[in-house]
């Protein structure tokens, strides 16, 4: 019997990774984003600390984009395959947004007899506006 | 401006034991449902010697220690001005509940633009695991709003 990777369709130049649309973002989530990941930085769930420091509410953490991001790649390829994944954070994501992950094969190439794929990502929020923009490097088999 | 002095300024080196409540809350909080990261049965049927991290979990080890907190100390950095610019992984082995981290950091960068008005820290930490082995490594650029 065929594996899935032997039937599986070639990866090509302009391939698009699954979308994932998530709901709005809370404040509830940032709390729980805060405590699972650790970063307790008040600026993101405190809104007397974000107002002192000169912003209008709390905002979300960038790092819970990334991890979004890495749920996008994961879920295109087993994490096994990711080989490297960075971003720049564009813009702040602020409370109800609705985060956009998008992905797309923008190169092949080979490292030491090793296929990969360079995937482009981001994350947008429901007006079509640039948070997070990064790239991955997936192994392909 | 922060001291150029600190560059090269190696962080204190953190022991992190990736517990397996941390990465189901984790997994929650994102939305991550899969069997791997959520089913430990599952991860085991799947060949995972225990549920799978997912790949930016340990970003948070360093925080958990109070490494980068007491960095910006040094720097004299107040954390409401600092930004967080840029974020990179490279992975060469995968990390699982149970497993036990090391992170060593350094101060790999300090550069400025706008004459200083913005500032930026990059710090590249190697992780490693409780066998000694490279499990990758993190490059982040913390970015400080100094006006």
């Amino acid at each position: 019997m065929a594996s899935e990777q032997e039937i599986s369709t070639p990866v090509r130049v302009g391939d698009k990774l699954p979308e994932l649309v998530l709901p709005a973002i809370d404040r509830a989530l940032l709390c729980r984003f805060a405590g699972a990941s650790g970063d307790l930085n008040p600026i993101h769930i405190d809104i007397d600390f974000a107002r002192r420091a000169g912003m209008p509410d709390v905002f979300a953490h960038g790092m819970l984009g990334m991890a979004w991001l890495g749920r996008l790649l994961t879920g295109w390829r087993p994490q096994s395959s990711l080989r490297s994944f960075g971003v720049r954070f564009m813009a702040l994501t602020h409370l109800g947004n609705q985060p956009v992950l998008r992905g797309q094969v923008v190169e092949l190439l080979e490292e030491d007899g090793q296929p990969l794929a360079r995937v482009a990502v981001e994350m947008l929020n429901q007006y079509g506006q640039l948070k997070i923009q990064g790239e991955a490097l997936v192994a392909l088999d | 401006m922060i001291d150029r002095s600190h560059l090269g300024l190696q962080l204190p080196v953190v022991h992190w034991p990736v517990e397996k409540g941390r990465l189901l809350a984790f997994a929650r909080a994102i939305g991550e449902t899969r069997p791997e990261y959520t089913d430990e049965a599952a991860a085991l049927a799947a060949g995972h010697p225990s549920l799978l991290a997912p790949p930016t979990l340990y970003f948070g080890a360093e925080l958990d220690a109070g490494t980068i907190q007491a960095m910006m100390e040094t720097l004299g950095v107040p954390i409401d001005r600092v930004l967080h610019g840029e974020q990179g992984f490279t992975y060469e082995r995968p990390v699982h509940a149970g497993d036990v981290l090391t992170l060593r950091s350094i101060i790999a960068d300090i550069s400025e633009k706008k004459g200083g008005r913005m500032e930026f820290v990059t710090k590249v930490t190697k992780v490693t695991n409780q066998r000694g082995e490279a499990v990758g490594e993190m490059r982040s650029v913390i970015v400080v709003m100094n006006g």
